[in-house]
């Protein structure tokens, strides 16, 4: 059991936006795959088609993606987030985004019906014209937007990061002063990749985000800042795909870590690397995640 | 995996509405039911079953399809795959019924040929709106014995695949594997559910997909979360009898639409 903003999870594996959850049942397909809580996609104020494909490609070295946000709206989404919680026994955070903070709020209030255990903002996907990181690379947006769905919920807020800042610890800083109870850091990397026989960008909308293995050294650093400069919880996600990776982010300085790309080698990723940390902790004679939280910057 | 860059070698008139495109690049290991994305540069990137190892059989239906027809022999497209699970490959001796309706022989097709190949009996039910609308009714012909039928009754018996099904005794084949439309297919297995023969039965589903390897969910099917691109496109008839199938899908921004 790990407690992290007031909520317990079965585990501290998370399912990542924007990963098998679209609908409810996915969501609670998840969990039973061993997930100690899961994050939906990002939901917006209208339907969304989101970009053309090809929307994902898997390259050697990891994955790029631009989905450009697709989803039913929270009016349509309402329903699968109450299938989510009833078929899910962990928690399940509602992930949003809007161009604005009247916007965020309203999507917010609209999914609050469902109950969901806490809301992570996407001010981070790197990929969608006016959204995202458009917001999230500047620190007074990010701080007003979190301070807007802080008061119009009852429920903790999570800020989710973009890496694609010069200085991360600064929008930490910012959605901290907003009342965020925890940040999430990464989302993905700004990339392309280009088909050398017609010159053609692959993805559809021509760039979008790297994750995968690639990022996870971003990522590390990332949560190793974050952990520094702030007091609220960092949430590690960026190319975690065992146990390994996961000890190696928690030991950077987070308290969970969330689990997206690496669901494509199989659902059972979550209890294998939950099963893995556990494993880790008993053998080395740790009470429990805490023990390890930041252990990189006590050693030194 | 990149896109592979496949050059049309052949392209072949099926229908006025239904044509096969050959390509330079061979999926040797590509089984029958997997799928390729077709990326048609510049406008979409779309499943296809593989008709052939090297073949994609298309119906035109929108943009990536329109462009795809307006593209002559030695044009290029990029290919990713095989991906997805296909059907259960038939072993000597045993009794298979196809059950195909519309462009739903591309999966078939290769089922047929393989099937024949390693000395299964093969027996197909083929179907189409009229006579000019039938595709691979020679391949179907030679792997075993055929039974058309169309809408209009231009050949073959005049109705649908079930019009037949509902005739046959089906406690003698070892699997009845499908492919068609939504419709089509929901009324195929509530017919085998019937006759107490869903859970031989494998259906070729149809679903949105965006990443096409099991990652994004935009394909997922309720109850069980079931992902098309990567625990189908071929899912067992068991699976399917309490689920969303025959009812509502997803659209591309994830709304339910009704089937
Ligand atoms: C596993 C699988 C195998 C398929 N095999 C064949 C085949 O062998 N031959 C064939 O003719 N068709 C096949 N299809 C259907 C084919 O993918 C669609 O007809 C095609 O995508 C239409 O593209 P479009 O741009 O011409 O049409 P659009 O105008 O974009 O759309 C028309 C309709 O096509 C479907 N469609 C569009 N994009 C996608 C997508 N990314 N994923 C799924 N469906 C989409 C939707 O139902 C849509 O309503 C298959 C679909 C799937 C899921
Ligand atoms: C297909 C795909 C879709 C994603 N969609 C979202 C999203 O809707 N919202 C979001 O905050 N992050 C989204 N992400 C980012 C992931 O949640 C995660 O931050 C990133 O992929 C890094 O983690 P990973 O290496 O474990 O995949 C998406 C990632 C992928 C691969
Ligand atoms: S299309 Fe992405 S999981 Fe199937």
């Amino acid at each position: 059991m790990v407690k992290i903003t007031g909520i317990e999870f079965r585990n501290p594996t998370i399912l990542a936006s924007g990963i098998m959850g679209t609908t409810g049942a996915s969501l609670v397909r998840m969990t039973n795959s061993g997930a100690g809580a899961v994050v939906t996609k990002s939901i917006g104020p209208e339907p969304k088609i989101g970009h053309p494909n090809p929307s994902m490609v898997k390259l050697d070295c990891g994955f790029l993606n631009a989905m450009g946000l697709p989803n039913p709206s929270y009016a349509d989404f309402v329903n699968e987030i109450k299938i989510a919680k009833e078929g899910a026994d962990v928690p399940v955070i509602a992930s949003i985004f809007g161009g604005n903070a009247e916007e965020f709020v309203r999507v917010a209030e609209g999914l609050a019906d469902a109950k969901p255990d806490a809301f992570e903002l996407n001010v981070s996907c790197p990929h969608a014209e006016g959204y995202g990181a458009t917001i999230g690379t500047d620190s007074c947006m990010v701080e007003a937007i979190t301070a807007a769905v802080c008061d119009a919920v009852d429920v903790p807020v999570w800020v989710k990061l973009t890496p694609n800042v010069t200085d991360i610890k600064s929008i930490g800083k910012a959605a901290e002063n907003g009342g965020a109870a925890a940040v999430v850091a990464i989302n993905t990397l700004r990339g392309m990749a280009i088909d050398i026989n017609s010159g053609y960008p692959i993805l559809g909308n021509r760039f979008g985000g790297l994750s995968g293995s690639a990022v996870k050294p971003v990522a590390i650093k990332c949560v190793y800042d974050l952990y520094e400069a702030l007091d609220i919880p960092v949430i590690g996600v960026g190319g975690v795909s065992s146990w390994e990776d996961a000890v190696e982010m928690i030991m950077a300085g987070a308290s969970a870590v969330q689990i997206g790309s690496a669901v494509h080698e199989g659902v059972e990723v979550f209890a294998d690397i939950a099963t893995g940390i556990e494993q880790f902790l008993q053998n080395n004679g740790y009470a429990g995640v805490e023990d390890i939280t930041g252990l990189a910057h006590e050693v030194i | 995996m990149r896109p592979i860059n496949s050059k049309i070698t052949q392209i072949v008139e099926e229908t006025p509405s239904i044509r096969t495109f050959r390509f330079d690049t061979s999926l040797d290991d590509a089984q029958p039911g997997q799928f390729v994305m077709v990326w048609v540069r510049g406008v979409d990137e779309v499943p296809m079953g593989c008709s052939f190892k090297n073949g994609i059989t298309v119906q035109k239906v929108g943009d990536a399809t329109s462009r795809l027809f307006e593209m002559k022999e030695g044009d290029s497209v990029g290919l990713r795959g095989p991906f997805g699970k296909g059907f259960t490959l038939p072993a000597k001796d045993e009794n298979i019924l196809i059950i195909a309706g519309g462009v739903g022989v591309a999966p078939l097709g290769p089922l047929a040929d393989e099937a024949a190949s390693v000395g299964a009996k093969v027996t197909t039910i083929l179907g189409a709106r009229n006579a000019s609308e039938l595709v691979f009714e020679k391949r179907f012909s030679e792997a075993g014995g055929i039974t058309v039928t169309t809408d209009d009754g231009s050949a073959g018996t005049c109705g649908f695949v079930t019009t037949v099904l509902a005739e046959m005794d089906v406690s003698e084949y070892d699997r009845i594997c499908v492919c068609g439309p939504e419709i089509m297919m929901f009324n195929v297995l509530k017919m085998l559910e019937e006759k107490g023969a869903h859970d031989r039965a494998e259906f070729s589903l149809h679903r949105y997909f965006k990443c096409a390897i099991g990652v994004c969910g935009a394909c997922c099917m309720d109850h069980e979360g079931l992902r098309v691109c990567k625990d189908g496109p071929v899912l067992n008839g068991s699976l399917l009898l309490d689920s969303e199938f025959g009812n509502y899908k997803r659209s591309s921004s994830s709304q339910r639409v009704k089937v």
